[in-house]
């Protein structure tokens, strides 16, 4: 069993989890040309070996994840929140919570 | 080679099966071909043996990292039909069905093709209602295609879950000439019929490399030295990216994603169909093999990997379709399981096409359905390497469709690999 240990919830199996893609994808911007935006939406790196890639954590927090993983052994090296500014929002209103 | 027929079994069965010889060679690679495939899975040996008989080409050498018809070949489902509706799609998979059914004959090697329908259950009037355009498009291109009503679908296989309050059952979707085969006779027929017409398998021989010069590949690096080629071509879905990456090519519009499948326990004779069910997120095929075994599978992983092991929540899932619809499973034992690596691609659909390196050529993307399109992946694409341009029913397998907006998304599901099931 995958698991992977979200910042927020804790060790959780990857079942509560939706895989994304690619966390190396980056979209271009609007205006960009044709060949950038085919690239982007169309063609990945395909690794095989350590990966970032996004996983959404929807049967839990339903925040976005961003997992390094071996995509030949499944071993997971590290996780972290793919938006830390949220993620500092969060963390601050949940330590007050606590305070109160 | 000796040819197996009837007078063949009587002369050995006289002579204490003494007369049988290998089926094919093992030699050493030469130092160059006239085409190099790379991978000796059902699609490369089946394009081997296409140039050798249909183009003459046979100065050909299909190279294998592993042992032949040791990756996918031997990690599916192994069932055969041509249900697809999409302009490209259709031809394609009719073509392929036609070549199954001449197959064991041509090959001179029983792959034990059986035709023996293959259903689709239908659940809403919404389902029966897509299923009629896509069945009787089948119909106006030169295929069979029927809608089964409640009472003939029960005739024909009493013992579906059909007390299914939530997923009532209101009808089939059949084509009777699908049905499955013996995926390790398949590679053994083509890879001996091969053989025959002097192509070279060469197992336990990795490409590591390519050899470029002025703009055209010379030959390939292996663990076996190097090897010269004319032509060269990919035929190794699950790993097409890391080929392709090799060559300098860049990326693929392809993830690799892996499927697992699953055998039970032999037991008597159940069921004579192939039958599929997918409705609200389920997705389940399962037929039962002729050593007794229940044959089935279901969805991806939902996860990139190239690791050929699958793991337990999709266990789980697929063996409840399995009790949902034929609850007389509930017993039987799993005695294995397996996965295949896919090149899942962007829209669903496969690659056959020319590369922007003049005499390498590639086949890959085959999604969940690489099993049933061999024989006519290998025809079309030794039709492609011989002639060097596409046969017009190929015309779209190509890498620049997504560039030009003439995707064959058979499943509408949008630029992401792992929807395409």
């Amino acid at each position: 069993m995958l698991r992977i240990n979200c910042p927020f919830c804790g060790l959780r199996d990857y079942s509560e989890f939706t895989y994304g893609g690619d966390a190396s994808v980056v979209y271009p911007d609007l205006d960009a040309g044709e060949d950038e935006w085919h690239d982007a939406v169309f063609l990945r790196e395909n690794i095989r070996g350590l990966q970032r890639e996004t996983w959404h954590h929807v049967q839990g927090c339903r925040m976005w994840l961003i997992v390094e993983r071996d995509t030949l052994t499944h071993e997971i090296v590290g996780v972290e929140a793919a938006h830390p500014e949220w993620a500092k929002v969060i963390q601050s209103q949940a330590s007050e919570k606590k305070d109160q | 080679m000796s040819k197996f027929s009837l007078w063949s079994i009587i002369q050995n069965g006289l002579s204490r099966q003494r007369g049988w010889q290998r089926q094919w060679r093992d030699p050493n690679p030469r130092e160059k071909y006239d085409v190099v495939i790379v991978g000796a899975g059902l699609h490369g040996l089946a394009t081997a043996y296409y140039l050798a008989t249909n183009h003459y080409v046979r100065n050909v050498a299909v190279l294998e990292k592993g042992w032949l018809g040791g990756g996918n070949a031997g990690r599916n489902t192994t069932i055969i039909r041509s249900n697809y509706m999409m302009p490209g799609n259709r031809q394609f998979y009719e073509h392929s069905l036609k070549l199954w059914e001449g197959l064991s004959h041509e090959l001179n090697y029983n792959v034990m093709f059986s035709q023996r329908h293959h259903v689709t259950l239908l659940h809403s009037p919404a389902a029966r209602d897509s299923a009629a355009r896509r069945y009787n498009t089948m119909k106006l291109t030169d295929s069979d295609a029927e809608l089964w009503e409640l009472p003939t679908l029960k005739k024909e296989i009493p013992h579906l879950n059909y007390d299914n309050a939530r997923f009532p059952i209101i009808g089939a979707a059949v084509q009777r000439r699908a049905g499955n085969a013996r995926h390790d006779a398949v590679a053994w027929g083509y890879a001996r019929a091969a053989d025959t017409y002097g192509v070279d398998i060469i197992q336990n021989c990795e490409v590591t490399g390519v050899v470029r010069e002025n703009g055209k590949l010379t030959g390939l690096k292996t663990t076996r030295g190097k090897i010269g080629a004319g032509k060269v071509g990919f035929a190794v879905a699950g790993n097409s990216s890391r080929l392709w990456q090799m060559a300098e090519l860049g990326n693929l519009p392809i993830e690799t994603h892996l499927l697992q499948a699953f055998v039970s326990e032999p037991i008597k004779p159940l069921l004579d169909h192939v039958v599929v069910f997918g409705v609200g997120g389920a997705h389940f095929y399962i037929s039962q093999s002729d050593k007794g075994g229940m044959v089935f599978g279901g969805d991806l992983d939902w996860y990139k990997s190239y690791a050929q092991r699958g793991n337990l929540p999709t266990v789980q899932d697929v063996c409840e379709c399995a009790t949902s619809i034929l609850p007389c499973l509930g017993r039987v034992r799993l005695l294995r399981h397996w996965s295949g690596l896919m090149d899942m691609s962007m829209d669903g659909s496969p690659f056959i096409c020319k590369t922007p390196i003049e005499n390498l050529y590639l086949n890959a993307g085959w999604n969940y359905g690489g099993f049933k399109a061999s024989p006519a992946s290998g025809w079309y694409f030794a039709d492609l390497i011989a002639n060097d341009r596409p046969h017009e029913t190929i015309d779209h397998f190509t890498l620049n469709r997504f560039r030009k907006g003439v995707i064959i998304d058979e499943r509408g599901a949008g630029p992401d690999p792992k929807l395409h099931g």
